[in-house]
């Protein structure tokens, strides 16, 4: 499994081109905010909770549909699925890799654009471990996502409507919390109750992606 | 056929097509029958006989619309959550084509009761929608439905889609309870449960007994026409069958 993480890590490095490009989409996204809106900084201050974690897990996405699509194609996934390692250990391996890759650029990220849409800099902590913990449920449940539409007609236009859905606890949770920062609440309810949709995704999206995977 | 039954109990030889296509062929003039009397009385006492109500007057009558079919929309999809499970572990064939066809028909009875939820919102609430926890786990349930209805049909192999449709089904089955008791958990503007109260019912008996009788009016619509649609997919299903073995033949005959 170890083997599995570093291998999906090194290329992921020697692509960089991935990461950055869910990075740019980040940015750009959050960029459209200021000009729909206006450039009022109060409005956008008001806005910026939903549009960072909506635009972060827009983000996320990105990467998601080809996330067993490589590995499918060069028969990896088939080799893989017959080396005795448990299906939903492979999905929880790629989910991992694909929070590292993905999610945690995105945290890193999340002071630049908490910055563009104008939060109070006393949110951003709160704001980075939310979009952290969100971008996790959904590498979660967009794995399991990903294993079921491997190989079906318009899986790209499918995955999104499948995932997003299922990710909306996340946004509210995640978007209440920077909310509360911001208006200088507590913001540890929030995030316990995210932690919690993670603790409930960390078990049963494996498993399910696992399930989809075997039927592969 | 007189194929003996597959182990495990009695219900298992309803799984067989074949048994399903004939029985089901008995039942379905009587349950046409059943659901035009049923929704007909149904329908004409709540929406013409029933009286108004003292608060809401004639808007109530929405009522008998609305609550089939959010009944229909949950109970609908603990009968697909049931009939994935069935595909999963006993591989019936059959489960996979009635989940198949249930997921448009339940996406429909969840878009009625969102529209006439919306309908009845605007008079009594004064808005058309609110972000509380009923309607939009209600929302959700409906792209659960639409989802289940385009990653079956995504595939070139039924097989698989049927199979991926039923993992996705049972993981959206989380939403169910959600759905149940999200009155009860956040003080929204839906009103909690009133008809299946223990104790006794919110409702005067004027109005409940109409809607009892729409509610099973609307249900046995709902079978019918999952139990015809499932029907036509498995004649379907015989008749590609039976094109291939016949092209096979021509094939093998020319060689």
């Amino acid at each position: 499994m170890s083997a599995l993480l570093l291998r999906d890590l090194r290329l992921a490095m020697r692509h960089p081109a991935d990461s950055l490009a869910a990075v740019m989409f980040f940015v750009l996204v959050a960029a459209l905010f200021p000009f729909g809106v206006g450039p009022a900084p109060e409005a956008l201050a008001r806005l910026a909770p939903g549009a960072l974690l909506a635009s972060g897990l827009l983000a996320a996405l990105l990467p998601l549909d080809r996330l067993f699509g490589a590995d499918a194609e060069d028969g990896s996934l088939d080799q893989l699925l017959v080396s005795g390692v448990h299906p939903a250990a492979i999905a929880f391996v790629k989910a991992v890799a694909h929070w590292v890759t993905t999610g945690v650029p995105l945290v890193v990220a999340t002071p630049v654009v908490s910055a563009m849409l104008n939060l109070p800099v006393e949110a951003w902590g709160v704001a980075m471990l939310a979009v952290g913990l969100a971008t996790a449920v959904l590498s979660l449940l967009g794995t399991a996502g990903a294993a079921l539409t491997l190989g079906a007609r318009r899986g790209g236009v499918l995955l999104p409507l499948l995932v997003l859905p299922l990710a909306i606890p996340a946004v509210i949770f995640g978007a209440a919390a920077i909310e509360a920062a911001a208006g200088g609440l507590p913001a540890a309810p929030y995030l316990l109750f995210l932690g919690a949709g993670l603790c409930l995704a960390l078990p049963l999206a494996p498993l399910a992606a696992g399930a989809a995977l075997s039927q592969h | 056929m007189t194929s003996a039954p597959p182990r495990g109990g009695g219900l298992h030889r309803f799984a067989n097509p074949g048994r399903f296509l004939r029985t089901t062929g008995k039942v379905m003039p009587w349950l046409w029958g059943a659901t035009v009397l049923v929704l007909g009385i149904g329908l004409a006492w709540g929406l013409a006989f029933s009286p108004p109500d003292w608060q809401q007057g004639e808007t109530v009558r929405i009522m008998y619309v609305h609550v089939p079919m959010a009944w229909l929309a949950m109970g609908g999809y603990t009968g697909l959550v049931i009939a994935s499970l069935m595909s999963l572990i006993w591989r019936h064939p059959l489960a996979d084509l009635a989940a198949r066809e249930m997921s448009p028909v339940g996406a429909a009875a969840t878009a009625l009761c969102l529209a006439t939820g919306s309908l009845w919102g605007k008079p009594m609430w004064g808005t058309w929608w609110v972000w509380d926890a009923r309607l939009t786990s209600v929302l959700i349930l409906f792209f659960l439905w639409l989802g289940h209805a385009a990653l079956v049909r995504a595939f070139d192999d039924p097989e698989r889609g049927a199979r991926a449709g039923a993992i996705l089904a049972l993981v959206g089955a989380v939403n169910v309870p959600i759905i149940k008791f999200s009155v009860d958990w956040w003080n929204t503007l839906h009103q909690p449960a009133s008809v299946t109260r223990l104790a006794a019912p919110g409702l005067h008996v004027d109005i409940l007994y109409p809607l009892l009788t729409c509610a099973l009016g609307f249900t046995l619509l709902f079978t019918a026409l999952i139990l015809a649609r499932t029907r036509s997919a498995v004649m379907e299903r015989r008749i590609r069958g039976l094109e291939l073995a016949s092209a096979r033949r021509h094939e093998a005959a020319r060689a």
